[in-house]
């Protein structure tokens, strides 16, 4: 019998809740002697996984992709999916969850046959998230949002789904809902309670906007298939490299690495060998969400600009890296890869690549920060846990699979096509000294035009603020909670790699803000999304979680203050990846900037007798 | 290039070195000491516990993961990197549950000793708690997570041996041991008293059954030296058969075989 109709690869997103697990599903021991070997025929899960596997040619390479559809499919990884699995791939059921136990998006559990995702980003926070999961859990009737007895219904905050210029927002069984109001919750409830699927609910509630504010040189452009390609070819790939040298294009990801030094590094490798392009388009980093638009409006000029990089390198295959937050935008991205391939601009031996061959496919994220980082992301690449590697040797030294890799952010490949179009004279004409081109900006928070500007390198903050209508800012957080916090007095200052480098977020906040509660958020973030490796991240990150929730109930000691600024210089001094570096640095700013706010958290002296060291 | 430029100093003191090897290498070879806990010569480097940091142009670079660079000055002895490696096996401490007096591994144990070493007298940090399952399903080995510090030798050792029993499994604070059986018992996998996976645990976290207390409190190895002579390798035990009262009756002699006191390796070879 053949399994195969039970698979559809690029269908991911459910088109309604999830089935209730069988009874039998859920008693099933995941010990592999306690099942009979042949299954009911009725229980669809061993199909499906076997389906999958099948599609993946058995390779343990794919397991994270296996799961992350297996999740998507049912709403959980049952244990008799996980037996499944370990039988096809021919690994234990040990291996298997410690992989599933590592993401956030993957559960042992069922999560109710909607699952509810709220974006706990510090925006959201703004916009009201926490009375929209108040009355969430109170209509829906699941105290704490836990599983309701039912099943039909879990509530869940995850990390900063993207949608930070359009929230509160959530993910349904992956599909987004932006735009939360108390009134579409209440309808959200009643679809839910009747057990409609998605196609019976207002369509236009899955409309994620782009909100672009502010194009500039990549967003003023619409590339056909080949646009960039058909005239870079005809040139050598000499020719291109010296125009990606004058460019000098850093990577928009956030470290700002010379794009072209990493192409050197690719082509310095033996040429015989394989190699591999990667996008990193995880974006995880809180309040970013500019590759999500670049992706939904401007993808032809992201695999262009990949595809370019292949021909520059000769490499024969891409991969996009897509955060499972994305998942729905899986489709159309297949779809227009497939657009690429009828009209002969990607895959074997395509009719317009002159004897070059390049496909790109899309690999899923599975809900983990770390996974931006491109080592740990090559690790998740290749189906495991994402933990990052021992640096050097670097990507493009031994990436995936051991292959010289070529790995970037979205932006970058974007601004790749750019230079491919116009020069790298053109392309550098623009921004500072050490920051050439425009920047695409992710603004959310207190202000009134909320999201993408593409503004050139340098530009002043207050001039960012005076553009997204932010009047009346307490400070800007930039890049991100691993970026800088950037009080009111220092406006004036320039986003640039020379000054305040980005890798895209630029999160308002406002005067009536507190931020005790922006940085409790953060550090929150940061262990919750640690990888656990090292000790000082793994254990640090818990510490200054631990703190900063008392520091928020003002229950801190002032003698407590020293310890802590000793632990974050420890973490920012040892730890192995650039998370547990800049983990401590939220709070650490906030120390140094903010004095007065600390000390009045402090319990005071006249009440230190009647507290209890807390220990 | 010649040998002689192959060279880096340690605390002023000229170490010679093979190109590939590591700071740790380089460093173990020339007899001088650097606290480690998920470092073992015989396996590949993880970097993950960071005890081993090491201080190079005002930067701190872990030694067993670092490759040596010739003309390094690599500072390992100051007031600085004691504070910082306390800290460390600090939070150690608290991210388990380590009540050592009621812990086989006591004074054999390497996070103990390192303890001693760099001279810890609390725990500073907030203790975590963690709640974790002892897995007691294994007639011959019990794996105690409490006590685990996720330097993954256990890994890496199983690895080498073709077993692959165990992995790191989780995230963040929920990182935890995973045994590589279909319950994740350590009953249901292949694992036998005789893998070096069994034997390598630096900690209390996999412990041979039958085994307690045979060397006595008190006359262990880091009982009255300091890991930083004798370093890491505790007596080993040679288990040619699981039969436990065989192996007590050999074990008397075996533990008192002498230990190369700067490589921490056993002289005997076994
Ligand atoms: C914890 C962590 C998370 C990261 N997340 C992302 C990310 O989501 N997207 C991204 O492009 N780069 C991310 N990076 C940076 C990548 O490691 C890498 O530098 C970047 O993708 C390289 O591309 P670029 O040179 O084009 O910027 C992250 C780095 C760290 C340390
Ligand atoms: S493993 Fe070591 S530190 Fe932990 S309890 Fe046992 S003796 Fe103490
Ligand atoms: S059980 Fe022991 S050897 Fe294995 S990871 Fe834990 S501490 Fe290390
Ligand atoms: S846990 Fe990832 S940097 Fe340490
Ligand atoms: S011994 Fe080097 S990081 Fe553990």
């Amino acid at each position: 019998m053949s399994v195969k109709r039970f698979l559809d690869p690029d269908q991911i997103l459910p088109a309604g809740p999830w089935a209730l697990p069988a009874a039998k599903e859920r008693t099933v021991k995941s010990t592999g002697t306690q099942l009979p070997s042949h299954p009911s025929k009725k229980l669809t899960t061993p199909l499906y996984v076997k389906s999958v596997c099948q599609h993946y040619g058995f390779s343990k390479l794919f397991l994270l992709q296996a799961l992350i559809r297996i999740q998507l499919r049912f709403g959980w990884v049952s244990p008799l999916a996980v037996r499944e699995l370990s039988c096809q791939l021919k690994i234990t059921g040990g291996e298997v969850r410690s992989i599933i136990d590592f993401y956030s998006f993957l559960s042992a559990e069922f999560q109710g046959q909607y699952q509810i995702l709220l974006s706990n980003n510090i925006t959201d926070t703004f916009l009201g998230q926490s009375d929209i999961f108040q009355q969430l859990c109170y209509l829906l009737k699941t105290p704490d949002g836990a599983l309701r007895e039912d099943s039909l219904v879990s509530v869940t905050m995850t990390s900063c789904t993207g949608l930070c210029d359009q929230g509160p927002a959530a993910l349904i069984n992956g599909h987004p809902i932006v735009n939360l109001t108390s009134e579409r919750i209440k309808q959200i409830a009643i679809l839910i309670e009747s057990r409609a699927s998605f196609n019976q609910w207002p369509q236009d509630w899955f409309l994620v906007s782009d909100n672009i504010r502010e194009p500039g040189a990549l967003l003023d452009r619409t590339v056909s298939p080949g646009q960039a390609l058909s005239q870079v070819i005809k040139h050598s790939k000499e020719s291109f490299l010296d125009e990606l040298q004058t460019s000098s294009l850093r990577g928009r990801g956030g470290a700002g690495f010379s794009t072209f030094l990493k192409f050197s590094g690719v082509i310095q490798q033996n040429s015989k060998r394989s190699k591999y392009v990667i996008c990193n388009a995880d974006e995880g980093e809180p309040g970013t969400f500019k590759d999500r638009v670049l992706l939904q409006r401007h993808c032809q000029q992201v695999f262009e600009g990949m595809t370019i990089a292949g021909w520059a390198l000769g490499a024969h295959k891409g991969i996009v890296y897509l955060r499972a937050e994305y998942a729905w935008l899986f489709k159309f991205l297949q779809d227009q890869l497939q657009t690429r391939r009828a009209q002969g601009w990607l895959g074997h031996n395509a009719k317009n690549l002159a004897g070059f061959s390049f496909d790109i496919s899309i690999h899923l994220g599975a809900g983990a920060y770390i996974c931006g980082e491109e080592t740990a992301l090559i690790e998740s690449l290749e189906g495991k846990r994402g933990v990052p590697r021992i640096r050097p040797p670097f990507p493009a030294q031994s990436g995936y699979l051991g292959f010289p890799t070529l790995l970037n952010n979205v932006e970058s490949f974007a601004c790749i096509t750019e230079i491919a179009l116009t020069s790298g004279q053109k392309f550098a004409a623009i921004g500072t000294e050490h920051s050439k081109g425009t920047k695409l900006h992710s603004v959310s928070g207190d202000c009134k035009y909320p999201g993408i500007y593409e503004l050139p390198w340098g530009v002043s903050i207050a001039e960012v603020l005076e553009r997204c209508g932010a009047e009346d800012a307490l400070a800007v957080q930039i890049g991100g909670p691993s970026g800088a916090c950037i009080p009111r007095d220092h406006f004036d200052r320039c986003i640039a790699f020379e000054d305040v480098p980005t890798g895209g977020s630029f999160m308002v906040i406002g005067h009536s803000r507190s931020l005790i509660d922006v940085v409790t958020n953060f550090t929150d973030f940061f262990a919750h999304e640690s990888c656990g490796f090292c000790t000082p991240c793994r254990v640090g990150c818990k510490q200054l979680d631990l703190f900063t929730a008392r520091l928020k109930q003002r229950r801190i000691h002032a003698h407590e203050l020293a310890k802590i600024k000793s632990l974050g210089e420890l973490m920012i001094n040892s730890s192995h990846c650039g998370l547990g570096k800049t983990a401590a640095l939220p709070l650490l700013q906030l120390m140094e900037s903010y004095p007065k706010l600390i000390e009045d958290s402090c319990i005071p002296a006249t009440e230190l007798l009647l507290e209890p060291e807390c220990h | 290039m010649t040998q002689s430029s192959n060279k880096i100093t340690i605390d002023g003191r000229a170490v010679c070195f093979q190109p590939g090897q590591t700071i740790m290498e380089a460093a173990t070879e020339a007899s001088v000491y650097i606290p480690h806990l998920c470092h073992h010569p015989d396996y590949p480097p993880h970097g993950s516990c960071k005890v081993c940091t090491v201080k190079v142009d005002g930067r701190y670079l872990a030694s067993c993961s670092e490759k040596a660079v010739d003309g390094m000055e690599v500072q390992n002895n100051c007031k600085d990197l004691k504070d910082l490696r306390r800290s460390i096996t600090q939070l150690l401490f608290v991210d388990g549950n380590h009540y050592c007096p009621s812990c086989e591994r006591s004074g054999n144990c390497q996070l103990q000793a390192i303890g001693y070493a760099l001279e810890m007298q609390e725990n500073h940090y907030t203790q975590l708690f963690p709640t974790r399952k002892v897995d007691a399903s294994h007639p011959d080995i019990i794996l105690d997570p409490d006590r685990c510090i996720l330097c993954g030798l256990c890994v890496r050792a199983s690895e080498a041996e073709g077993k692959n029993l165990f992995k790191i499994g989780g995230r963040g604070q929920n990182s935890y041991l995973s045994v590589c059986s279909d319950s994740g018992l350590l009953g249901d996998s292949s694992i036998s008293v005789n893998d070096k996976a069994a034997q390598i645990c630096p900690v209390g976290a996999i412990l041979i059954r039958g085994e307690g207390f045979h060397i006595p409190i008190g006359e262990r190895l880091y009982d009255h030296q300091q890991i930083t002579s004798v370093g890491n390798c505790r007596p080993r035990y040679n288990h040619s058969t699981s039969n436990l009262t065989e192996r007590k009756k050999r074990e008397g002699p075996e533990h008192s075989k002498p230990i190369n006191l700067t490589t921490g390796k056993h002289t005997n070879g076994k």
